[in-house]
């Protein structure tokens, strides 16, 4: 066992040398955003009744099914509004952050070869995940011990068992992707694969808890995320749920190293065949080989997005049950239409949700510009062939235009069917579908933006991913946080009516187009004047 | 049209590096030209540039009569590449990339693709994923040799080719140079420019520093020459022409400009020959002597500004 462990102590300072600057950012940006927003509650949220006020909001199928199951509504404490409002999506950043940091340093390393380069030298076979696994878990335990400080430190003086459970709560579900991710890693044979697979099961855990969470909360017990706000953090704090977190990550670990034992340097669970000796006729251009390289991307999404869709429209049912229920939910709805509104706003929150996580899609389509580019596969298709930068930009474009229109209608159609076969009204399919695809616009927004960054700072085309992070926060947060009306607009999602439910306004969508267009002609431009690199 | 690429002053910089520094190419339509230089010289930079991926800072490139950068599009048409790594998409099969590039291009003989599967001995239903270093290199060949183009830029084709493939290229390039096509290639293996190339460019630190036939490359070289004389030879070193002069009673060695062999011979024979052996350059030194960073060109002519 040792042989296979050597040199993992010099692969540990190789991942922290190559990410001294990653880590440290998402550690950061976690731990300052949860702490930066619960410090501002005081000053929002100053008496019993304002905060009274707002737990009566967040008790409606929507928030229930966005934030968390709710406890504490009744005394509704500033450690009770930052586990319930803020728990869910630390807890998501905590895994996005672990998925990405474990992908990057196991199946990544080993597609592009250089993990080839690693092991010819002195380096065990377990050594990589291994010294993955170790810097997964300490980055993961050191974004919770600062969480925690940050918490007890902050203005709204959260008391220390409760921010330490909290912040052990969120580093649970952390450390429960790390392994996710090490088992992902070793199915999949592209790094691209092994993330997406991750992020789906991540996405189910949310999908699970939001279901328990509005129904008998039965399946919030299937979820990571479910145990982490089963702690019931400064409310009447219980460390007992960690246990299932804990016996599912040393599972998961165990699985990845028999895994890892079983398979060769490369290689995932299945192996690719022979491809075709000839290319199918439909190959002949560069659109068609845009949506041949995302082919996988797409499906992937869509398929997610589909099975994502039919939940949330099965959720529509209990949402209605939930609100006749539920005492402070009636009187809420009674005013907009009972608990037909309630559905609707459910849905309608969730088609603005799923099209901002959609916009993960868009963004990795669109980015496939540059990863062509800097792979050198672009080279001899416009050093080579007689295909323009544009007509092969515009080519991608168009897929990830098309892609985007698939995935979004996806979700909708998915939700609108089933939820139209609980009232037997075929138009309420109709109206989920167009509470989906009416976001489109602010997604192309963010997509136009990757293509400027890629006309004309290819370099800093990452920044997407931060924008797309702000977008999601904003559209989280705004409201809990009382922002400014104009932060708050700089979301392109804040401006796209949510369907059904609203009244629909052109305006706003023709706006965002323009944008958009705009956006992705100035990136062609650019990239029509730059070097190829 | 009788020069293919026309090439004077070009200049590149990435940010401090600079890669070209005022280089000169000129490639006459129908031949083999080869493109010669240490690593890092510029000649992919260059071949970038004439590609049109690249914007040069200084400096006129012509290709097939347009701009390379401006007419990109229209002149692919006319031109095929061959890069030094071939990077393939990983889940596509060769069989695809080749069809694929070929039908960018308006189509693909597929009677010549066979031909030239079958020559390189290609398997096309292989990922690319899963091809061999060398495999990856047939398939970025194979797809330019089966198109029907005037102009092969070739960088570094045959690295990573076995012998046999490496002689496989050759014949398929001869070919080409029958059919009338231009070649500019760029390669590291002097016996294959030896044997190829009509015409050669060298370059060092992003500037020619020579450039014309393999003969009149080689009449810019020294011969070696080794002779036993019957008197010990006097006033040999006031030659001019001559160097690294070693005698030894009677035996001499020395290192002669080919222009000056015809008198420093005259000069031997006056002192009586007895034996003599001369080399004529090789073509590694003749290389060698251009690369090698510290001898300065001085017997050879300095082409260009
Ligand atoms: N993208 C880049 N950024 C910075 N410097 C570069 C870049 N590409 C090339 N260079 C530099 O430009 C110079 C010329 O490089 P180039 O690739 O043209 O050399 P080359 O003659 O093709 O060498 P080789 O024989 O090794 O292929 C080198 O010093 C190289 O380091
Ligand atoms: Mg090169």
């Amino acid at each position: 066992m040792m042989t296979t462990l050597s040199g993992t102590g010099s692969l540990i300072r190789l991942i922290l040398r190559r990410d001294r600057i990653r880590i440290p950012v998402w550690i950061l940006a976690i731990a300052a955003t949860v702490v930066s927003s619960v410090a501002s509650f005081p000053g929002i949220y100053a008496d019993a009744d304002d905060r009274q006020a707002r737990a009566a909001l967040m008790n409606n199928p929507a928030t229930v099914a966005l934030s968390g199951p709710g406890h504490g509504l009744d005394n509704y404490t500033f450690g009770a509004m930052t586990a319930n409002e803020l728990g869910g999506f630390t807890a998501v950043a905590f895994a996005l952050m672990s998925i990405l940091l474990v992908v990057r340093h196991t199946r990544a390393e080993e597609e592009s070869g250089r993990a080839e380069l690693i092991r010819a030298a002195v380096v065990g076979r377990h050594a990589a995940m291994t010294a993955t696994l170790t810097v997964g878990l300490g980055t993961n335990l050191l974004l919770g011990g600062i969480l925690a400080l940050g918490l007890v430190s902050s203005p709204a003086q959260l008391g220390l068992a409760g921010s330490l459970l909290f912040a052990a709560s969120m580093t649970a579900v952390g450390v429960v992707f790390t392994g996710m991710a090490a088992v992902t890693a070793q199915l999949m044979e592209h790094s691209r694969a092994a993330t997406g697979l991750a992020a789906a099961l991540l996405g189910l855990a949310f999908a699970l808890r939001a279901a328990g969470d509005i129904g008998t909360g039965t399946l919030s017990w299937l979820s990571p995320i479910g145990w982490a706000q089963a702690t019931r953090a400064y409310v009447d704090g219980r460390w007992w749920p960690l246990l299932p977190a804990l016996g599912l990550t040393v599972v998961l670990v165990i699985t990845a190293y028999v895994l890892r034992t079983r398979r060769d340097e490369g290689a995932g669970l299945v192996r690719a065949g022979l491809g075709r000796a000839e290319a199918s006729g439909w190959l002949a251009g560069p659109i068609a080989l845009a949506f041949r390289l995302q082919r996988g991307v797409l499906i992937g999404w869509m398929v997610a997005f589909v099975l994502f869709g039919l939940f949330i429209g099965s959720m529509a049912d209990q949402a209605a049950a939930f609100v006749a229920e539920n005492e402070m939910a009636r009187r809420y709805f009674s005013r907009l239409g009972g608990s037909a509104a309630a559905t609707e706003t459910l849905l309608a929150t969730y088609m603005s949700l799923m099209a901002m996580v959609g916009t993960g899609y868009a963004l990795q389509a669109t980015l496939l510009l540059r990863s062509e580019e800097a792979s050198g596969r672009l080279e001899p298709l416009l050093g080579g062939a007689p295909l323009s930068r544009l007509r092969w930009a515009s080519s991608h474009l168009v897929a990830t235009l098309a892609g985007s229109v698939l995935v979004l209608g996806g979700a909708g159609l998915g939700a609108g069917v089933v939820y139209a076969g609980t009232t037997g009204e075929v138009v309420d399919a109709a109206a989920v579908l167009a509470g989906a695809l009416t976001h489109l616009p602010a997604l192309w927004v963010l997509a136009g933006f990757a293509v400027t960054l890629f006309g004309l700072a290819p370099a800093a085309i990452g920044l997407v991913w931060a924008a797309l992070a702000g977008v999601v926060f904003l559209g989280m947060f705004g409201p809990l946080l009382q922002l400014p009306e104009w932060v708050s607009d700089l979301s392109p999602f804040a401006h796209t009516p949510q369907l059904p439910g609203a009244e629909f306004t052109a305006g706003p969508i023709i706006v965002l187009v323009a944008l958009a267009t705009a956006l992705v002609l100035a990136g062609l431009t650019g990239f029509r004047r730059r070097d190829v690199r | 049209m009788t020069t293919a690429i026309t090439v004077s002053g070009l200049e590149k910089h990435y940010g401090r590096t600079r890669a070209l520094d005022g280089l000169d190419l000129s490639v006459r339509t129908g031949e083999v030209h080869g493109f010669l230089g240490p690593n890092g010289a510029g000649k992919t930079t260059t071949i970038r540039i004439l590609l049109g991926l690249l914007r040069a800072d200084a400096g006129t490139a012509r290709l097939l009569d347009g701009d390379p950068w401006r007419d990109a599009t229209s002149l692919h048409r006319r031109l095929a590449y061959v890069p030094g790594d071939v990077t393939l998409w990983p889940t596509l099969s060769g069989g695809e990339v080749i069809d694929l590039l070929g039908r960018l291009r308006g189509g693909i003989d597929p009677q010549r693709r066979a031909e030239l599967l079958d020559r390189f001995d290609l398997d096309p239903r292989k990922r690319a994923r899963t091809y061999s270093k060398g495999n990856r290199q047939k398939v970025g060949l194979v797809a330019a040799l089966a198109s029907d183009v005037e102009l092969l830029v070739l960088d570094e084709p045959t690295s990573g080719l076995d012998p046999l493939m490496e002689e496989t290229f050759r014949e398929c390039i001869g070919e080409e140079r029958r059919n009338g096509r231009t070649v500019l290639l760029s390669s590291h293996i002097l016996a294959e420019v030896e044997a190829l190339c009509d015409r050669v460019t060298i370059v060092r630190d992003g500037r020619t520093v020579e450039s014309g036939t393999l003969a009149e490359l080689r009449h810019l070289t020294r011969t070696s020459i080794s002779a036993e004389l019957s008197t010990a030879p006097t006033g040999l070193g006031e030659l001019s022409g001559v160097h690294d002069l070693e005698t030894d009673g009677t035996h001499v060695r020395c290192e002669v400009d080919t222009t000056a062999l015809d008198g420093v011979l005259r000069h031997l024979s006056a002192a009586g020959v007895r034996n003599l052996t001369s080399q004529p350059p090789t073509l590694e030194e003749l290389f060698l002597r251009h690369y090698e960073q510290d001898r300065s060109p001085s017997s050879g002519v300095r082409t260009g500004a």
